[in-house]
């Protein structure tokens, strides 16, 4: 017990105040503590997955202030004052984002555990580049690895969204 | 799993250089952190302190200077591949930029933390000894500059001191007629070799007025190739690329590539060759 007290009397921590799919988190993190354990472990959000550990694959992307980062090897204290999302976030009030629905239609996805970080590195994409080419879409998602599509169906699926989300913010519809 | 650290968050140069100064090497820089993290969290490296130098202000800027454009060192890997300034200026380096990783690497690395990592496996130190890039190194008062050739000493090895800090990358606007090109092979996520060629032509576009070559990632550290650049300074274009596949066996030599993973030293050898054949035909075509 004396021990556990004078450890802890011992620990640097760091206030984070962030924010998390839209909502004011605030918390004490330690300076090693990694984004992603935070998020899975301490706030319970499972969705963002932790697969290669080395920044490869993007299994663990998350978005900061709108940009794609690896979780895994993103220190939790870096999100002070920023804005994080996870894929849990996406969804607007029940309704699936037109990324999540175009990959449900176009079979996107089969075991599903590079899904959120795919759909959320391609909402990055989508929201700098709205109509990418397939080059482009292929150079920006290419950091993320799929073991079970052969990758074409994601392509069409994020081209497909692409489509209708330019479609749908047209004047006049 | 990443052991405790203690982290320190200067606001100025002279403080992390006062930091690194007082806690020597159990301390450590930490910028965009996608080599430094990786390094700890495998047990490779431990520090019992990490200075976040982010706080630090003004140290991403991209800026022209008198014929040079100065890039600071916390410039994101993603910010250079999309610089107005580094796209239009030394449009190689750009693209350079835009091939480093993966997007979610390019969005948090910096130049200077891959500089002073300096993995063998990196891109951006081969262009830079091709471009006759300085990297500018300050401690307290003191600032220095230290030629992109100089500053790798061995793998994971600079020329920095241990309190000195990467301030700056500079990097002289090519002369026309000019071309430039970096060339990376690989197929794993990091380059297996990385060639460059920055060539100057005379006005005539006759002869190579001058010419720079450098070699990474095959060895320990990117170097430059003075001696396959004597096969081919001062020669005629026809009497230089003939002379190329001579400069591509030197140059395979002068890589000190290893035998690992990412292929024999013979293949790697051969593989410079053939990126330097290739890179200096693409520098050649951009001479306009």
């Amino acid at each position: 017990m004396a021990m556990t007290m004078l450890r802890s009397s011992n620990l640097q921590t760091v206030p984070v105040s962030f924010t998390l799919n839209g909502k004011l988190q605030e918390l004490d993190v330690e300076p090693h503590e990694l984004l992603l354990d935070v998020i899975r472990d301490r706030l319970g959000l499972t969705g963002a997955k932790r697969s290669c550990d080395v920044q490869v694959c993007g299994a663990c992307t998350l978005l900061v202030d709108g940009r794609p980062v690896s979780a895994c090897t993103t220190l939790a204290f870096e999100v002070r004052g920023r804005s994080v999302m996870t894929i849990e976030g996406l969804a607007e009030n029940g309704k699936l984002h037109p990324l999540q629905q175009a990959f449900i239609e176009h079979g996107g996805f089969q075991c599903g555990f590079c899904t959120p970080g795919m759909i959320l590195a391609a909402k990055a994409l989508l929201d700098e580049n709205p109509r990418p080419t397939e080059e482009e879409l292929k150079h920006f998602m290419h950091g993320n690895i799929c073991r079970c599509t052969g990758y074409k169906k994601i392509i069409e699926s994020i081209m497909a969204a692409a489509k209708n989300m330019s479609e749908a913010t047209q004047p006049g519809n | 799993m990443l052991r405790r650290f203690r982290l320190e968050e200067p606001r100025s140069i002279a403080e992390v250089s006062e930091l690194l100064g007082r806690f020597g090497d159990s301390a450590k820089v930490y910028a965009g952190g996608t080599e430094l993290l990786l390094a700890m969290k495998e047990g490779f490296v431990q520090f019992e302190r990490l200075v976040n130098v982010k706080g630090v202000t003004g140290l991403n800027e991209v800026k022209q200077n008198n014929g040079e454009v100065h890039i600071g060192a916390l410039s994101t890997h993603r910010e250079l591949e999309n610089s107005p300034i580094l796209k239009e200026k030394v449009p190689a380096l750009a693209k350079l930029e835009k091939n480093v990783a993966n997007v979610r690497v390019r969005q948090v690395g910096t130049l200077g933390g891959n500089l002073c990592f300096a993995e063998p496996h990196a891109d951006p130190g081969t262009l830079l000894i091709a471009l006759e890039a300085r990297l500018v190194a300050e401690k307290g008062d003191r600032k220095r500059e230290i030629a992109a050739e100089s500053f790798f000493v061995d793998a994971y090895e600079t020329a920095l001191e241990p309190d000195e800090v990467l301030t700056q990358i500079i990097v002289p606007v090519p002369a026309q007629p000019s071309g430039i090109c970096y060339m990376k092979f690989g197929y794993l996520e990091r380059p297996s070799v990385g060639l460059a060629v920055a060539v100057k032509l005379n006005t005539a576009k006759t002869e190579i007025d001058d010419i720079r070559i450098a070699v990474g990632c095959a060895g320990p550290a990117p170097k430059r190739v003075a001696e396959a650049e004597a096969l081919l300074k001062g020669k005629s274009l026809d009497e230089a690329t003939r002379n190329i596949p001579q400069a591509g066996e030197t140059s395979g030599r002068a890589s000190q590539a290893i035998s690992d993973l990412h292929g024999a030293q013979d293949y790697k050898e051969h593989i410079v060759q053939v990126l330097l054949k290739r890179s200096f035909q693409s520098a050649l075509s951009q001479c306009t």
